[in-house]
């Protein structure tokens, strides 16, 4: 293996519906495809070196997910971004390659995510009421059936920050609006939430809406993950590809 | 028939998807899909493989012809499956129609309605489709404003059981087929639309390869046996004919594959290197209705694998047939590709391979890279008898020596697949299958000098197929079978060292003899068919939602009005001179050759391959003038100039 690349993609409109699985497979066919010098692992059934951190719960948008790859030879990381998003579906978008030079795992530096929910067809003034009494809940107990069956957990403590909003147009780039379910009502919800275990996702905040205010959407939300890293003192998220990134432009040498 | 304009359903479909299971199916969106501008379209198809999507989408039949329809610059064709009990259920309480997963169309919205059937065991989830699509569910009922229903695949050579609920059907290769459809259609909407459907439907018929039911009339004895089956107007052909694809190096499909989000049930770039068999297994529908041998060469085979995998991604090649290593040149297509993939991440498949010791060689060749795949014989049968009665020219002396070879050159699992139910079958010949696979684990312990070899007796039940010799034969009971399944077990297990190193899987026999009903049946079983359905029978190919007692009340509940039952068409002997429901539809094999082929088959009398011994006469090419055509072409597959460097956009 001679270069570590971390690679930021998203996961847009329909392809929202791909699980990880999914995408763990598209992405290695990917590999093929643009015919990326991917390294393999020893032993009897070579695997190619991907690993991937965290991902966006099956149905849930994502601007900000990562993964890291190895390479048996060099690539330029810009030309890397242009084949592999052309070797993926639409939808399924390759942002950002940035070779590795600062040590450290990939996971380490992912300590919260920023999420907005689209909440059409409830009203802003019942969303918010709903966030209060989030706030001012101790902790909020949901549940969730996982492998394991169902599990009641806390998804207060894990809640940085809760604000809601009405869509006023300003939609972040790359988040594609649908049309549909619509009457022009939008509520959202940001919420940035630590990495904790078990995971708190935004449909957990969501059922936590539910039981301390019963709010209840007519239709499905829609959470789109709008970026995860490093978490500061003041509640922001750190890129996590960005000491990389510095380092790299020094002249450092590749790890 | 097709709307002028029509409008996507996403909007609705998607504020469902966050309630299913695997939502990820019904996005479409997979590489080599193909979404075009509809009003740019003349003739629009939509085309169904009517099971899960992780089954259909790899069918190669579908991928074919939506690759060659989508080719012609006014044709667009798009996709659909079967949706699972759990969407069907939102779709109908937000009144979402059946929709293709490429544009989320609305499939009504289309001029025509491919439907591909592999097995009978689809037909329930085709009425699913059609109820959802809000067409009319029996054909009668339609008018110009719906899609022309057409069935194609192996099923189609008996269309007699859906004739209700399809317009037309299709039988044999596609490729060729769908474009003279279209060119039909083409036509007939550029006049106007004259005569509406009926006319459309008369020109389609009058080819004399499309099989339009209403246009011939079944006529029945007072025993329930069919009398006649006539055409119902002068301008129609009394019998209908197979389409045969003679040149697959000219049809080099699927050259995009479709690649999945999703997960399927195979996952690899799959490439016909014959189409036909002319081994003459008594029981094998496809090996009867494909004929003549027509093989695609090795040059081709050679470049459609490089352009497949390079445009797929996938990683592992399938080499597809009915019997892939009687391709005349199977050794330097093995070794050939062996060749250009050795060292990369690419494995090689051979799967429906004779029992030969060549086909060991074969599986060497192609596990050069390491990755060794499983291997499989069929010997089908327990006894030397029974083999000779269904023709699988196999001795106990050639599978033992094979499967040793297998286990000498490193293999330590070997499967062997039976059927049971076969005609003539008694319960020896089926034990014999148990004191098979002891001596096989005995030779392979004394060869290898190893107690570290096992194999697997998987058995299949035996379903009689129309246009086969067995097509008259009866059905074994599923208290026979199931009888004899569970005496099969404890004779594996009779000797504990030896069972213990075999293992043992079979399914139960009633899915079998429903499959039976639906394959020789006639139409009157569209009746059982549409009352299953309005019970609730969907997904009749899996066990998990196959209901034997929904099959059997339904079939009480109807067939009696016409005086027949479920046993009569399953466990009922036919003789010769009876009317078979599939006798208008010509498969080019001659009804009197099947007959005596029966007969050889009741006398245990084998057929050799007419490919090295003289035509025994079957009837195929004379009737439709066609040859087989094997090589070897003494061409040799070019090595591969490796590529360095990130292949980008152009």
């Amino acid at each position: 293996m001679v270069q570590r690349l971390r690679i930021r993609y998203a996961k847009r409109g329909p392809m929202r519906f791909t699980s990880h699985r999914d995408f763990a497979r598209a992405f290695e066919r990917a590999i093929e495809r643009a015919n990326v010098p991917i390294a393999y692992s020893q032993g009897f059934t070579p695997h190619p070196k991907i690993s991937y951190a965290s991902a966006a719960p099956t149905g849930t948008a994502s601007e900000a997910e990562y993964l890291e790859i190895g390479l048996r030879a060099s690539v330029d990381p810009d030309e890397l971004i242009k084949a592999l998003d052309a070797a993926l579906s639409p939808g399924l978008d390759v942002l950002d390659a940035v070779p590795v030079v600062v040590p450290g795992g990939l996971s380490d530096r992912i300590e919260a995510s920023a999420w907005r929910v689209e909440l059409t067809g409830v009203a802003p003034d019942e969303l918010a009421r709903a966030v209060t009494a989030f706030h001012a809940a101790p902790e909020v107990i949901v549940e969730r059936l996982t492998k394991q069956g169902m599990r009641s957990f806390d998804v207060r403590g894990a809640v940085v920050s809760l604000v809601a909003g009405v869509t006023s147009g300003t939609v972040p780039a790359g988040v594609t609006r649908t049309s549909g379910g619509g009457d022009g009502v939008c509520a959202i919800l940001d919420l940035v939430v630590r990495q904790v275990t078990p995971s708190v996702r935004p449909d957990d905040v969501l059922a936590g809406l539910r039981v301390v205010a019963d709010l209840v959407p007519p239709v499905p939300p829609r959470a789109t993950r709008l970026a995860q890293g490093g978490l500061t003192a003041q509640g922001e998220i750190v890129d996590p590809l960005a000491a990389d990134r510095e380092r790299g432009v020094d002249g450092a040498p590749s790890a | 028939m097709s709307v002028e304009s029509s409008t996507s359903v996403w909007p609705q479909l998607e504020q469902l998807l966050p309630r299913v299971s695997k939502p990820i199916q019904y996005v479409g969106g997979e590489l080599g899909a193909s979404v075009k501008d509809w009003a740019g379209a003349t003739v629009r198809w939509v085309l169904m493989y009517p099971d899960a999507y992780e089954v259909g989408l790899p069918n190669q039949g579908v991928q074919i012809l939506y690759e060659v329809l989508n080719e012609q610059p006014d044709v667009l064709a798009e996709r659909t499956y079967a949706v699972w009990p759990d969407l069907e259920a939102l779709m109908r309480e937000h009144g979402v129609p059946q929709f293709t997963v490429d544009a989320h169309r609305p499939v009504r919205d289309f001029d025509v309605f491919g439907v591909s059937f592999s097995t009978e065991l689809g037909y329930t989830n085709l009425l699913t489709a059609i109820d959802l699509a809000g067409i009319p569910m029996i054909a009668a009922d339609r008018d110009e404003s719906h899609p022309v229903i057409v069935a194609g695949g192996h099923a189609a050579f008996n269309p007699e059981p859906i004739a209700d609920f399809i317009d037309a059907a299709v039988l044999g290769d596609g490729e060729e087929a769908v474009l003279e459809i279209t060119a039909i259609v083409r036509r007939w909407k550029a006049e106007g639309s004259p005569g509406g459907r009926t006319e459309l439907l008369l020109r389609l018929a009058r080819t004399e390869s499309v099989y339009v039911p209403r246009f011939y009339d079944v006529d029945y004895l007072p025993d329930g046996r069919i009398q006649r089956v006539v055409p119902n107007r002068p301008d129609v052909p009394f019998r209908v004919h197979k389409r045969t694809t003679m040149d697959l190096d000219a049809w080099p499909y699927p050259k995009k594959p479709l690649v999945p989000l999703a997960e399927t049930v195979h996952e690899r770039y799959a490439v016909e290197i014959f189409r036909g068999c002319t081994r003459g297994c008594r029981f094998c529908q496809a090996g009867m209705i494909t004929r003549p041998v027509r093989e695609r060469s090795i040059t081709t085979v050679g470049q459609m694998v490089k352009e497949g995998l390079e445009f797929s991604g996938f990683r592992e090649v399938g080499l597809l047939s009915l019997s892939s290593a009687d391709h005349s040149e199977i050794g330097d297509i093995c070794s050939g590709l062996a060749d250009q993939y050795e060292g990369s991440n690419v494995s090689l498949s051979l799967p429906s391979t004779r029992v030969d010791a060549f086909n060991i060689d074969l599986a060497q060749e192609l596990s050069r890279n390491g990755r060794r795949t499983g291997l499989t014989f069929a010997p089908e049968g327990g006894s030397e008898r029974i083999r000779k009665v269904i023709n699988k020219m196999v001795t106990e002396e050639d599978l033992i020596r094979t499967v040793v070879t297998a286990y000498t050159n490193g293999w330590r699992n070997v499967k062997l697949y039976f059927m049971c139910g076969l005609p003539t079958e008694t319960d020896e010949d089926v034990l014999q299958i148990a004191r098979l696979a002891h001596e096989v684990i005995k030779a392979g312990r004394a060869a290898t000098g190893s107690r570290d070899i096992r194999c697997t007796v998987s058995i299949g039940g035996f379903v009689p197929k129309p246009h086969t010799p067995f097509q008259w034969a009866s059905m074994a009971s599923p208290e026979v079978i199931d009888n004899r399944l569970k005496q099969l077990k404890f004779a594996i297990n009779s000797d504990k060292s030896l069972g213990r190193a075999i293992g043992y899987r079979y399914h139960d026999g009633q899915p079998s003899l429903i499959e039976g009903l639906l394959s020789r049946g006639d139409r009157r079983v569209g009746a059982v068919i549409r009352r299953v359905w309005e019970s609730g029978g969907r997904f009749d190919g899996w066990s998990e939602h196959f209901s034997y007692d929904r099959w059997v009340t339904a079939a009480a509940e109807t067939l009696p009005a016409f005086g027949v039952d479920l046993d009569w068409y399953t466990v009922r002997e036919r003789d010769e001179a009876e009317v078979l429901p599939w006798d208008h539809l010509d498969s080019g094999l001659d009804k009197e050759w099947l007959w005596k082929d029966w007969q050889d088959a009741l006398t245990e009398y084998e057929q050799d391959d007419c490919r090295w011994t003289p035509c025994f006469d079957c009837g195929v090419c004379p009737s439709q003038d066609t040859q087989i055509q094997i090589g070897p072409t003494g061409r040799k597959m070019l090595p591969l100039t490796p590529v360095e460097g990130l292949r980008t956009p152009a």
